[in-house]
């Protein structure tokens, strides 16, 4: 046990002696967190339409003063033709083309079903298709609006949906991204740094005069990860609350289940780390590899997108993500606030993949070669 | 029975090394090395760059498992046995492998507190070494001059008083005084009943050592007094020098009456294949090929020069 302490007490005065460190751990995670959390955003702030309007009516002019009238648009009138419009869209000058047809007040009052054409750039799938949803909830108002002065009937839609965004009634995107963003600087603590840690003793050859000690590789590994694991803890308490005090988002559950899930979190990551770490000779090696689980766990893991919608094995590789679980976690607790046996399908989850690692790392590890 | 051989052994022997063998995918390291070094010598293991002398001390050290043969350490199996091996013994990597980022007196503690001890309790066995780091103990080691690192790489050593030192080419790279400092306190060491193993590439070094083994190739040349060594070379040898070197070694080389010539310093040392051949001869077949200014002496076999001799005649075994 004073063994262990012993080789703690040296790798906080590498830690802090070290001119990058201080830096990668306060600091990288303080932008990441502003940066990360301001700019990765689902909200469509501005879409450039260009209307052409092929009939120059009374009722066409209607449709076109409700885009007007909307601020997610800004409009452009002055258009000639379908070809420039076109070239526009090609040329992302503009994300949206509204076709109005010749014709298109005559039919309506006649009562006959018109179209009108929509197009939008879908390169950004998902910003194209809250663009269309935006345009057709216009189109669906007018329409709405023309059945009744043309019936002279005040026809109500058969059937409305009122609805209300529960645990995120702003559908605020802070509130969504920040919890998930606080994962990951505690995933890059965990499985970055054990991973460059255990490889540098290799790399710089001081590993060969520890492995002639008496110390044994379970205290030798305890000591290594611990001071990381504080370190880890340290960092989400540094995220929670610049989270709750900065961001405004909520904590509604009890903060104690996040430091037990981050806690036996940081374990299982740290275990990964290390089994990179004893595949690696090299700090580089490490850092590439790590890497790779990194950005193939985020993607997959529901951070950026639901998870829900993946394909099917995807959602079954999910369920060796570590990522996809404490993100799910510090989301229900934070935002919806569940209490433990709410997350204990998690919990235990993460708890035998921890145990796992953790074996298998220690069980890789060599003192001898 | 079984229990007075161990105890024997405990006695006499601090490391004894049987038929080890250690490989690396193609490449043999070690070939069926055989080797004893009794308590308290001062051992030396003298060979050229690649021969094999850093795998040896890691096994010896516990640092890796040799493929086959075994190994005892006070009468302990360096592969079953490790844990107690480790305790002590003091091993010094080539390579420098202490924290650089860590100050003088902070890798002394580091090491001294794992070993469960302190700088104070073996302050008498490192006194001589410690006092000439003292005035950087607060300068991180990465930022010594080589002669310190080394110093200080000893200090780490030696802080849990180890019954066997293990230097793994500890002169390498260090400047003349320096290496001369290093022997002598090696030396007094020995004088203190450690025993140590050090391994160098340098030839004059075996002389310090009380008895040495000469490796080449993963295989053990010989092992004797360093006197012994250099006594044991067969054949007469010749100094020679002439006004142009680089033709002398040629001529001689293409001579039939040549067993060896190969540069030493200035001269070439040279070994005929029959004892007849004179000072006289030789003079006069160099005078023949356009020589001028040509001295030839009979002169004392070295260790290196031994250690040409033994290697050739590995090679010619070989080839043959």
């Amino acid at each position: 046990m004073r063994t262990i302490g012993y080789i703690i007490q040296k790798e906080f005065i590498q830690i802090f002696r070290d001119r990058f460190m201080p830096k990668i751990i306060f600091l990288v995670p303080l932008l990441q967190l502003l940066i990360l959390s301001y700019t990765a955003t689902f909200e469509i702030k501005q879409t450039r339409i260009v209307i052409l309007d092929n009939d120059h009516s009374v009722e066409s002019r209607k449709l076109i003063s409700l885009f007007q009238g909307s601020r997610f648009f800004s409009c452009s009138l002055d258009v000639e033709g379908m070809e420039v419009a076109e070239r526009l869209i090609n040329t992302r000058k503009v994300h949206q083309v509204l076709v109005i047809p010749h014709g298109f007040e005559r039919t309506m009052i006649n009562r006959e079903p018109v179209t009108i054409q929509l197009i939008t750039d879908a390169v950004d799938g998902s910003a194209g298709a809250l663009r269309s949803a935006y345009a057709q909830s216009i189109v669906q108002r007018y329409s709405l609006d023309i059945n009744t002065r043309v019936t002279g009937l005040d026809i109500k839609p058969p059937l409305v949906a009122t609805w209300s965004f529960w645990y995120n009634p702003e559908l605020h995107y802070t509130t969504f991204m920040v919890p998930g963003i606080l994962v990951l600087l505690v995933t890059i603590i965990g499985l970055f740094l054990t991973g460059i840690n255990l490889v540098r003793e290799k790399e710089m050859g001081t590993i060969e005069q520890i492995n002639v000690t008496p110390i044994r590789k379970i205290q030798f590994i305890a000591g290594k990860l611990i001071p990381f694991w504080i370190i880890g803890l340290i960092e989400l308490t540094f995220g929670l609350i610049l989270a709750h005090f900065f961001f405004d988002v909520p904590i509604l559950g009890n903060p104690a289940i996040i430091y037990l899930v981050a806690a036996i979190y940081l374990v299982l990551i740290m275990g990964i780390g290390l089994i990179i770490s004893t595949v690696s000779d090299t700090q580089q090696q490490s850092m590439f590899i790590s890497w790779f689980f990194l950005v193939l766990f985020i993607l997959m893991s529901g951070l950026f997108t639901p998870a829900e919608s993946m394909p099917a094995w995807a959602q079954i590789f999910n369920r060796i993500n570590p990522i996809a679980y404490f993100i799910q976690v510090i989301r229900l607790v934070m935002l919806k606030g569940s209490g433990l046996a709410d997350v204990s399908h998690q919990v235990i989850s993460l708890s035998i993949y921890a145990v796992a690692s953790i074996v298998i790392a220690v069980r890789r590890y060599r003192k001898t070669s | 029975m079984e229990c007075r051989v161990r105890s024997d052994y405990n006695i006499r022997l601090m490391i004894r090394i049987s038929d080890v063998e250690k490989h690396f995918g193609d490449v043999t390291a070690l070939d069926k090395v055989t080797l004893s070094v009794q308590r308290g010598e001062l051992f030396g293991l003298i060979g050229p760059d690649g021969a094999g002398k850093t795998t040896l001390l890691r096994i010896i050290a516990s640092l890796m498992i040799p493929d086959a043969g075994s190994t005892l350490v006070a009468g302990h199996d360096v592969v079953k046995d490790f844990a107690k091996i480790r305790q002590m013994v003091g091993y010094m990597p080539g390579r420098f492998s202490l924290y650089q980022d860590l100050s003088v007196l902070e890798n002394i503690t580091f090491f001294a507190s794992i070993f469960k001890t302190t700088l104070e309790e073996n302050y008498d066995l490192i006194r001589d070494i410690y006092v000439q780091i003292e005035p950087f103990k607060h300068r991180q080691a990465g930022k010594l001059s080589g002669g310190m690192k080394q110093k200080l790489a000893l200090c780490c050593a030696l802080v849990h008083r180890p019954e066997l030192l293990i230097l793994d080419e500890p002169t390498t790279g260090v400047d003349a005084v320096s290496r001369i400092e290093f022997w002598d306190i090696l030396n007094r060491l020995k004088a203190m009943g450690i025993t140590i193993i050090v391994s160098t590439p340098y030839m004059d070094e075996a002389s310090l050592c009380e008895r040495i083994a000469l490796i080449q190739g993963g295989h053990l040349l010989s092992i004797d007094t360093p006197a012994a060594v250099a006594a044991s070379f067969p054949h007469s040898l010749f100094s020679v020098k002439t006004d142009n070197f680089f033709l002398l070694l040629t001529h001689l080389r293409e001579w039939s009456a040549t067993f060896s010539a190969y540069s030493f310093g200035e001269y070439v040392h040279f070994t005929p294949t029959s004892e007849t051949i004179t000072e006289r001869d030789i003079m006069s077949f160099l005078v023949e090929k356009g020589h001028s200014e040509t001295h030839v002496t009979k002169t004392q076999p070295t260790i290196e020069d031994s250690f040409m001799y033994l290697m050739m005649k590995k090679q010619n075994q070989y080839a043959g």
